[in-house]
C-alpha cells in the first residue's frame, strides 16, 4: 500500500495539493463559480507555506500578473471559468508568443455570457484551439476525477517549463465540486533557473520578454517554430485511457464528467452484451488522434459524448472521415445526460444494426 | 546637470532596432527621447542598472526595449503595473520601471494602475502624457484638451462627445497608498532639470522599498500636433500646463517603509504536513463485499446533509470502498434546500451523479416528495419521522421511520439528526464498524466538542437501533 496520505477532497481543493506539490510558487486569481474553491485554497495554503497568493482586480489583471511572475522565471497558476477564461484570452495569446510557461485551471461552466454555474464543455475550443489571436496552442489536460486534478496540476508545471508553454487543466463544475479521495504526491518538485528569463540581476541583463517582432521575416520565424513545438508535443505527450475499446463496436469518446457517465453506461451496456467502449482522452491536445482512426477502423459507430455543441465531435468528425459513421451526443446549459439515456440511444443503434 | 554622452545604461548601438542602429525611432522633437535619457542616466548614477527590469508599454515607446541596457519586458496595452506586481512578487529587490503613455495608463490600462497604485506596488511609474495617441497616428487621447484637433476629433475635443480631460496625478492624489506623486513637464531646460530630481527621487522611493511613486511626465508630441518642436514647446507652457499643473501633489519619501508580512518558505515534509493537517483517512481495510450503494441525502440547509454525505463518503473509503461525493451547490444550495449524493462501490465509480439513489435519507419533507420516485425498487428509504409527516407511497422499497430530530433534539442540539439517520443506515445494511466510525468522525467534524456530541449521538443511534429495529 502507498504511504502517501490520501484524504477526501473536493477536485478544486485537489488542484491546489497538486500545484504547491508540483512546485507552484504564484497563485493570481479573481473568483468565480464553481472554481473559487481553488482560489480559497491557495489564499490559505500558499501563504502559509511562503508562496504567494494574490486577489487581483480582474482577470485581466491576473493573466497579466502571470506574465510577469512567469517572465521572472516563476512556476505561477490561476484558476477561473468561463466568463474568466474570455477575459484572459488577451493574456494567454501574449504569453504564448513570448513562450513563458503558465498554468491555468478552467472549471468550466454553462454560457454564453453568463450562462450559469452548473458543467458545460464548451471551453473546448477556446483552450484546445487557441482562444486568443494568433496562431497558437496550449496543451490541454482533461482531468475526470479529483485524483487527477490533483495530479494533472502536479504535472503542469514540468511540462510547462519543458515547453516554455501554457498548460491548461480543463476541468469541470463536477469535477471541481466532487470530492473523492486523493493522494498527495509525496515529492515536491521545483522549477530550474531559466536561461531567457527576467532574474533582476546582471547576468539576465540581457534578457527580453516579448511577443512583438516588427519584422515580417522574424514574425515567420517565429511563429514557424512555434508550430514545429506543437508538433514535438504531439509526438512526444499525448495520453488517453481505455474502456473495452479493444473490440468495441460503439465506441464512445468523451472526457471529464462526460467520461464518467459514459463510463457506467459502458458498464450497464456490457453486462447487456452490447459492445460499448470508452477512449477518455486525457489530453485534449495533443488529441489521441492515432489511436482513435485505429479503433474507428474496426469500430461500427464513433460517438463523441461532450456538453458542448459539438466542438470535440468536430474533431473526432475530422479524423473518423471515411473509417466509420460518427455520432453526436450533446447537452447543454448545465444538463448532464443520465447513463439510460446514453445506454438507450447506443441500443438504439444495436438494434437498427441488426434490423 | 545636463550630461552630452550617451547614458551607459542605453546599448552602444540598438541591435534589436537593427544591425548597427544608432539613432532611436523616435520622432524629432519628441519627449519620449529626453525621458529616456533622464531615467538611463539615473540607472547607472543610482547604480541599479543591473537589477533594473524595464516594462515596455504598446504606444511609442513599445520599443524601450532596444535601447535600454536593463531586463526587460514587453507588456499588453495598460497591463504593465499587473505584469510588475507579477515580477515584484518574484523578485524583491527588482528596480521595476513601468513607462506607459496616455492611452495605455489613462484609457485601457486605468483599472491596472490604480490597482497597483491601491497595493502600494514597491514600483516607480512613469507617465508620459503628450495629450494624444502617438503611435497609432494621433487620435484623442483621455488627456487631449478640449477643442484639441485629432484624428478622431476632427471637429476638436468636445466634451459634450468625448468626455472630459482627465488629470491622472489628480486620480492618484485620491488613492491612500501611494508615496509619491508629482507631475513634471519638458517643455524647457529648466523643467527637464526639476524632472530629473523628481525622477531620481521617484527611484530611491523604490530602492528604499517606499513604495508605489508615480511621476506624470508632459512631453511634447510635435509631429502629431502638427507643429515643430519650437513651437510644441510654446504649446506645452500655454494650454497644457494650464491645465495640469506641474507640481508635487504627495511626498511620503520621510515616512517608515512599510511592513513585509514575510512567512517562511515551506520545505517538502513541512508542505505535505500542511496539507495532512485536515486529517488522514485511517489505515484503508479492504473492503470483502461486492456492492454499490448510491446514496441521496437530503434536507433544509443547516440539517447537516453535505457534512452527513462527507462522513459517509470517508467511512466507505475507510472500508476499503471507492466513494464519490457530489453536492448541490450554489444558488441552490443558498435557497435552503440541500442534497448530496454519495456512491460508494468496490468497483470504479462512473457516473458521480446519484440519478437513481437505493439509498434515500430524507431529513424534511419536501425532500422525501422530491426524490421518492426516484428510488430503485428494492431500495431503502430512510425517514426522519419527526419532520416528515406523510408516508412513504411506494410499496416496492424498505422504509425505516426514525423520529431523529426528536432524539437529537432531546441531546440538546438539532444538528444531529443527520448522524442518527446515518449510523442507522450502517447499521440497517451490516456496515456499521463503530470503532472505524469514531476514526472517521474527526475528519468531517472539527470541533472537539461536536466530535464527543457526534460520538454520542452515533451511540444513541445504535441503541435505538437495537431496541426498535433489530
Amino acid at each position: 500500500m502507498s504511504n502517501k496520505v490520501k484524504q477526501l477532497i473536493k477536485g478544486n481543493e485537489a488542484v491546489i495539493y497538486g500545484a504547491l506539490m508540483g512546485g507552484a510558487t504564484h497563485f493570481f486569481g479573481y473568483p468565480i463559480t464553481p472554481a473559487s474553491e481553488i482560489a480559497h485554497g491557495a489564499a490559505k495554503y500558499f501563504t502559509l507555506s511562503g508562496r504567494h497568493f494574490l486577489q487581483a482586480e480582474s482577470e485581466v489583471s491576473v493573466i497579466n500578473m502571470l506574465y510577469g511572475a512567469s517572465g521572472a522565471g516563476a512556476r505561477v497558476m490561476t484558476a477561473s471559468s468561463g466568463p474568466g477564461m474570455s477575459l484572459m484570452a488577451e493574456g494567454l495569446s501574449y504569453i504564448a508568443g513570448a513562450e513563458l510557461p503558465c498554468v491555468v485551471v478552467d472549471v468550466q461552466r454553462a454560457g454564453p455570457g453568463l450562462g450559469n454555474i452548473w458543467p458545460e464543455q464548451s471551453d473546448y475550443n477556446i483552450t484546445v484551439k487557441g482562444g486568443g489571436h494568433g496562431n497558437y496552442k496550449s496543451i490541454v489536460l482533461a482531468p475526470h476525477s479529483a485524483q487527477e486534478m490533483c495530479d494533472f496540476t502536479y504535472q503542469a508545471f514540468e511540462l510547462a517549463d519543458k515547453y516554455r508553454i501554457t498548460v491548461i487543466v480543463l476541468a469541470d463544475a463536477y469535477i471541481g465540486q466532487m470530492m473523492e479521495a486523493v493522494e498527495i504526491p509525496d515529492r515536491l518538485l521545483e522549477g530550474e533557473r531559466k536561461d531567457w528569463a527576467l532574474y533582476a540581476d546582471k547576468e539576465s541583463r540581457g534578457n527580453l520578454v516579448t511577443s512583438i517582432l516588427m519584422d515580417p521575416q522574424l514574425q515567420s520565424e517565429h511563429n514557424w517554430k512555434l508550430q514545429r513545438k506543437y508538433e514535438q508535443i504531439s509526438r512526444e505527450f499525448c495520453q488517453w485511457e481505455e474502456l473495452e475499446c479493444e473490440d468495441a463496436d460503439y465506441l464512445l469518446v468523451a472526457y471529464g464528467i462526460s467520461a464518467r457517465v459514459c463510463h457506467s453506461a459502458v458498464e450497464v451496456l456490457r453486462k447487456k452484451g452490447v459492445k460499448a467502449g470508452l477512449l477518455r482522452p486525457k489530453t485534449l491536445f495533443p488529441f489521441p488522434e492515432d489511436r482513435l482512426k485505429e479503433l474507428a477502423s474496426s469500430a461500427r459507430k464513433v460517438a463523441a459524448a461532450e456538453l458542448s455543441n459539438g466542438q470535440m465531435a468536430d474533431d473526432v468528425d475530422r479524423l473518423c472521415g471515411g473509417l466509420c459513421p460518427t455520432e453526436r451526443l450533446c447537452w447543454l446549459g448545465g444538463v448532464i445526460p443520465s447513463v439510460q439515456e446514453i445506454c438507450d440511444t447506443v441500443e438504439g443503434w444495436e438494434s437498427g444494426v441488426e434490423r | 546637470m545636463i550630461v552630452k554622452e550617451k547614458p551607459k545604461a542605453f546599448y552602444d548601438t540598438f541591435e534589436r532596432k537593427g544591425a548597427g542602429q544608432e539613432v532611436t525611432h523616435y520622432c524629432p522633437g519628441c519627449g519620449h527621447g529626453t525621458a529616456h535619457k533622464l531615467i538611463a542616466e539615473l540607472l547607472v548614477e543610482l547604480d541599479i542598472q543591473d537589477r533594473t527590469i524595464f516594462l515596455s508599454p504598446v504606444g511609442c515607446s513599445v520599443f524601450a526595449y532596444y535601447y535600454m541596457d536593463t531586463g526587460n519586458i514587453q507588456c499588453a496595452h495598460g497591463r504593465a503595473p499587473a505584469v510588475g506586481t507579477g515580477i515584484r512578487r518574484t523578485h524583491k529587490d527588482a528596480i521595476l520601471i513601468s513607462y506607459q503613455g496616455d492611452g495605455d495608463l489613462a484609457a485601457i490600462g486605468t483599472a491596472e494602475i490604480i490597482h497597483a497604485a491601491n497595493r502600494g506596488e514597491n514600483m516607480t511609474v512613469f507617465f508620459i502624457n503628450n495629450a494624444i495617441y502617438g503611435m497609432t497616428g494621433g487620435q484623442m487621447a483621455p488627456t487631449t484638451l478640449e477643442g484639441q484637433k485629432t484624428l478622431t476629433t476632427p471637429l476638436g475635443r468636445s466634451s459634450g462627445r468625448d468626455g472630459n480631460p482627465i488629470g491622472m496625478a489628480e486620480v492618484m492624489d485620491a488613492i491612500k497608498a501611494p508615496v509619491y506623486i508629482e507631475r513634471v513637464s519638458l517643455s524647457t531646460p529648466g523643467k527637464v532639470l526639476k524632472a530629473r530630481k523628481v525622477f531620481k527621487k521617484a527611484l530611491e522611493n523604490q530602492i528604499d522599498k517606499k513604495g508605489f511613486s508615480f511621476v506624470e511626465v508632459l512631453s511634447p508630441c510635435p509631429i502629431n500636433w502638427k507643429m515643430d518642436p519650437v513651437e510644441a514647446r510654446s504649446w506645452m507652457q500655454e494650454h497644457l500646463e494650464p491645465l495640469y499643473p506641474v507640481r508635487n501633489f504627495r511626498d511620503g519619501s520621510h515616512l517608515p517603509v512599510p511592513h513585509d508580512d514575510f512567512i517562511p518558505f515551506m520545505k517538502e515534509d513541512e508542505i505535505i504536513n500542511l496539507l495532512s493537517s485536515g486529517g488522514a483517512i485511517p489505515d484503508v481495510k479492504a473492503s470483502e463485499s461486492d456492492l454499490e450503494q448510491r446514496v441521496k441525502i437530503a434536507g433544509f440547509g443547516g440539517q447537516g446533509v453535505l457534512s452527513a454525505g462527507i462522513l459517509l463518503a470517508n467511512y466507505a473509503i475507510a472500508s476499503g470502498y471507492e466513494a464519490t461525493w457530489l453536492p448541490s451547490y450554489g444558488p441552490e444550495m443558498r435557497g435552503g434546500k440541500a442534497n448530496a449524493g454519495v456512491i460508494f462501490s468496490n468497483r470504479s465509480i462512473g457516473s458521480p451523479v446519484v440519478a437513481e439513489p437505493n439509498v434515500l435519507i430524507a431529513l424534511n419533507s419536501p425532500s422525501l416528495t422530491s426524490f421518492e420516485n426516484d428510488v430503485e425498487p428494492g431500495g431503502l428509504i430512510m425517514v426522519n419521522s419527526t419532520l416528515v409527516r406523510e408516508e412513504v407511497k411506494r410499496d416496492d422499497v424498505d422504509v425505516l421511520y426514525i423520529p431523529a430530530s426528536e432524539m437529537a433534539r432531546e441531546s440538546g442540539v438539532l444538528a444531529t439528526a443527520n448522524i442518527i439517520m446515518l449510523t442507522i443506515y450502517l447499521k440497517y445494511k451490516g456496515l456499521a464498524d463503530t470503532e472505524l466510525l469514531r476514526k472517521v468522525l474527526p475528519l468531517s467534524v472539527k470541533r472537539k466538542d461536536a466530535v464527543d456530541l457526534n460520538l454520542k449521538m452515533m451511540e444513541k443511534a445504535l441503541a435505538y437501533y437495537d431496541r426498535e429495529l433489530a
